[in-house]
């Protein structure tokens, strides 16, 4: 692969406590990376970095071979979609959508707003004041603007976070089929692991300032690299000690096992049902074992009832060692 | 490199460190910082200087005068906030909590007093309310009387000016105050048992503090600085800004020097003693809540009582203004003994506009008005560009370096009065010392207007610096993420958006400097002689009709400018 956009050992230290990186990082052309991680993990900031909001300490960024690590963001041509959008206020949308287009003699100009309105299924709306659409649109004209100028690469912060969630699953289909359709380079910043896993060809997940693992969302969920993202990505029962052995765990292991991964048997490790949640097609059962610890069970609606006793054993675990986060 | 663009950065630097783009970043701001501390504090320092030197400190101590007047100056500033409380809380409570028909109407001509140059306010109070005025004339005929039945003079007066003037403050405070009021909190102290009087006691006045506390001390300031109304109501009664004046005029300078910072001291020990009970702002702590619905009055009999009461006071309140307008009209000695102007005409603002000499002074004011709030507004931006702006991604960043020094220094002029800031200019530019930062400009028309840079900084540079801290960072963002430099960002982004800042602190800049009297008394030459300059110089000569024509047109010129100035 020869990689279009490319960090490497790129850092950035906020204070001696807080520091983002070394982050390696290398993406194909038409690529969209997501990167996944909780508040404070430093998601954020690679994006920064990527835009040239922020400069690193230390490492290098490049985008289709030109190092751009000391460019500022007006030369970076790197397209931005803001958490909030940042539409300017005093703007109307074609405007906004125009900013970018300085450059341009008017008729190509408008040639590009209107195309790039048409791309996020705006046209007509040139003429309305940003507070005049309803947050829905007000993302897609985010989208149109950065894309207008053909950046080289798309940058996005939380970009659907803003929305209502029974909008946020459309929107975010509309977003990777416009982004497809485009075929631009993309990176963007979520801390929600469906958006992430929805929308990117990969996933980087973030902690605590490293980026733990990048790959694509099966890599992530079925063979994690640390124990962070085992527990982060997706749901996942984590054991020690002699629920974990009796599990097939040896001395010192810590164990991650998904609940669809376990099931209930005739004879395994013994336990009391004490929730059950029904969710259609399966149910979810709260299984406590003999010495205190609970378990997450995926199984059939009818398997067991709450107050039944019954076995359990792991069809696949992961193994991580122990005092490894 | 676009070094300004980039968000402010939060690690303590390096200064021995330094890699070239933070001494680009940091240069700009000392030269902000060592700017305004040459033309705001360094007066100060020289007149705190020159007031330690010789024997004027032994003077000032042993003149009971003195201290009498440095007495009068702070028993008259707490009486002030104490009057001004008294009509404006109330005021405020009316309006916001009761409905009756013109209460929009009314709710904004109350605020009027607050839009008017205090000069203005005073001459009008003379006109109305002075021994020669229509309601003395009008005493004096009903009871046939052959004096005036009073005179308008010493520390009543004063107060009363004062309190007219000054508790809009308190009204308009409060009205922002409770209008942040959640009706919830209200609900809840009534469902726990509390009446009427307990809500008023134990809800609303506790939450207000922060506002009245706020009210009480731009009064105390305000009537610390007060120069017009001691000036020409005083009559023996000195106060501190009087007293400096006079001695200066004496030519005692040294002495005028030791109460300049007698009086700055007074300011100061008043502005902390003040903020120290402001506390926090619970209400902004909260969020902002439902205001309660206004309770309209139903008995008709009280509903016509509270309108009547409402439009009285907004009359009483008008009255001076109007008064004004109609002294404007009335030619130079055909008024004599008549309670009523025989004759109206539109003489004065003839005579006005048609002699040069006359006309002068308007143009003066104009001009310096003009030129002193451009300079404060840019210094004002400059500050705002440098450290105003708000940490990247609306995180809480820290602004930088000389954030602190820069503030304080734009601040500085509000916390001192007028006269003290006068002083201390004539006395460190009467010194031809270019070594230390000093020239001649004591007699050149550039003194004056410098003056009114100085006291024009901190209205701009609150506007200012608040229209940036509610500036989203992620506007100059996007901007440069779509290829905007500094400058394109800066005309097409930020500018814009600031507009409303802009507008609402460079009109009250320029109607400040329009109206002031205070520092142009200490500095004008007759070159630059202001409006507010002849107003006092036709006074003198009896010319009252010229003098009201003036004050009418300095009136009319700051409303229309705060009207523009509020526009969105």
């Amino acid at each position: 692969m020869t990689a279009f956009v490319s960090l490497d050992g790129v850092r950035k230290r906020w204070s001696p406590a807080t520091v983002v990186g070394p982050v390696s990082l290398e993406m194909a052309r038409g690529e969209i990376v997501a990167l996944l991680g909780p508040s404070g993990s430093g998601k954020t900031t690679v994006l920064r970095l990527l835009a040239g909001f922020e400069t690193p300490d230390a490492g290098r960024i490049a985008i289709a071979d030109e190092d751009v690590t000391a460019l500022p963001p007006a030369r970076r041509r790197c397209g931005m979609v803001f958490q909030h959008y940042a539409l300017f206020p005093h703007l109307d949308v074609g405007e906004n959508v125009a900013f970018g287009l300085a450059q341009i003699d008017r008729h190509g100009r408008d040639r590009k707003v209107a195309g790039a309105l048409e791309l996020v299924d705006l046209t007509g709306f040139e003429r309305r004041k940003p507070h005049e659409l309803s947050g829905g649109q007000q993302q897609r004209v985010a989208l149109a603007r950065a894309l207008a100028p053909e950046p080289r690469v798309l940058l996005l912060d939380e970009p659907l976070s803003n929305l209502d969630p029974s909008l946020r699953e459309r929107t975010r289909r509309e977003l990777r089929a416009v982004i497809k359709r485009v075929g631009i380079t993309t990176v963007f910043v979520t801390h929600e692991q469906e958006e992430a896993f929805d929308l990117g060809d990969r996933v980087g997940v973030l902690s605590r300032g490293r980026l733990e693992q990048v790959g694509t969302p099966d890599d992530l969920y079925e063979r994690p690299a640390s124990l962070f993202v085992a527990t982060f990505v997706g749901r996942a029962n984590v054991l020690q000690g002699p629920t974990a052995r009796a599990l097939g765990g040896s001395e010192g292991q810590v164990l991650v096992i998904r609940p669809e991964q376990l099931r209930f048997t005739d004879g395994g490790l013994p336990g009391l049902v004490r929730e059950r949640r029904y969710t259609g097609a399966a149910a979810y059962y709260q299984v406590e074992t003999e010495g205190g610890d609970r378990l997450e069970v995926v199984a059939d609606p009818g398997a067991a009832r709450v107050g039944d006793r019954v076995y359990v054993e792991a069809l696949r675990v992961l193994a991580f060692r122990e005092g490894h986060a | 490199m676009n070094s300004r663009l980039r968000p402010a950065d939060r690690a303590a630097p390096d200064y021995w460190l330094m890699p070239h783009r933070d001494v680009r970043r940091i240069l700009p701001r000392l030269s902000l910082t060592l700017l305004l501390a040459w033309l705001v504090l360094y007066p100060i320092l020289v007149a705190v200087a020159d007031a330690a030197h010789g024997d004027a400190l032994g003077t000032f101590v042993s003149r009971t005068g003195e201290w009498a007047a440095l007495w009068a100056s702070v028993w008259v500033s707490l009486a002030s906030v104490v009057l001004a409380a008294a009509i404006g809380v109330p005021l405020a409570l009316l309006f916001e909590w009761l409905d009756f028909p013109g209460r929009k109407t009314l709710g904004s001509l109350v605020a009027l007093p607050a839009v008017l140059p205090p000069f203005v306010g005073v001459i009008a109070f003379l006109f109305l309310y002075g021994e020669s005025g229509f309601v003395a004339r009008a005493v004096q005929g009903v009871f046939g009387l052959n004096r005036a039945p009073w005179r308008l003079q010493g520390a009543g007066a004063i107060l009363l000016v004062h309190a007219y003037s000054m508790y809009v403050y308190f009204y308009l405070f409060t009205r922002a105050g409770l209008a942040k009021l959640d009706a919830s909190l209200f609900e809840a102290a009534q469902a726990l048992g509390a009446g009427r009087w307990q809500v008023l006691s134990r809800v609303t006045l506790p939450l207000l503090r922060p506002a009245l506390a706020g009210a009480a001390l731009l009064v105390f300031m305000t009537a610390l600085g007060s120069f017009s109304a001691p000036y020409v109501f005083g009559g023996g009664f000195r106060v501190m800004t009087t007293q400096i004046v006079a001695t200066k005029l004496n030519g005692e300078l040294p002495l005028a020097m030791v109460e300049t910072v007698a009086l700055a001291l007074v300011a100061i020990v008043g502005l902390a003693v003040l903020r120290r009970t402001e506390g926090d702002d619970l209400l902004t702590a909260l969020g902002k809540g439902t205001a309660p619905r206004r309770r309209a009055i139903r008995r008709p009999a009280v509903r016509g009582l509270a309108t009547a009461a409402g439009w009285l006071f907004a009359t009483l309140l008008l009255l001076p203004h109007l008064t004004l307008a109609l002294v404007s009209l009335v030619p130079y000695g055909s008024w004599t003994t008549e309670a009523v102007p025989p004759v109206l005409s539109l003489v004065n603002y003839q005579r006005l506009f048609g002699e040069p000499e006359r006309l002068r002074p308007l143009v003066n004011s104009l001009w310096m008005a003009a030129v002193s709030t451009l300079a404060a507004l840019l210094l004002a931006l400059a500050a705002g560009a440098l450290v105003g702006r708000r940490g990247p991604g609306g995180r809480g960043g820290r602004g930088g370096q000389f954030r602190g020094p820069i503030e304080a220094l734009v601040a500085l002029p509000w916390a001192l009065p007028g006269t003290v800031f006068a002083i201390a200019l004539a006395a460190t530019f009467s010194v031809s010392s270019p070594l230390t930062l000093r020239w001649i400009l004591v007699g050149t028309v550039i003194l004056l207007p410098l003056a009114y840079v100085v006291r024009n900084l901190p209205v701009t540079g609150r506007a200012v610096l608040a229209g940036y801290r509610q500036l989203d960072p992620a506007f100059a963002e996007a901007a440069a993420s779509l290829g905007a430099g500094r400058w394109a960002t800066l005309r097409r982004v930020t500018l814009p958006l600031l507009r409303p800042a802009l507008a609402a602190g460079a009109s009250l800049a320029f109607v400040t400097a329009l109206g002031d009297f205070v520092t142009s008394i200490v500095l004008y030459t007759y070159d630059n002689r202001p409006i507010s300059i002849e107003i006092m110089s036709s006074l003198r000569v009896s010319e009252l009709g010229v003098a009201a024509a003036f004050g009418v047109i300095l009136m009319v010129v700051s409303a229309v400018v705060l009207g523009l100035g509020a526009r969105r």
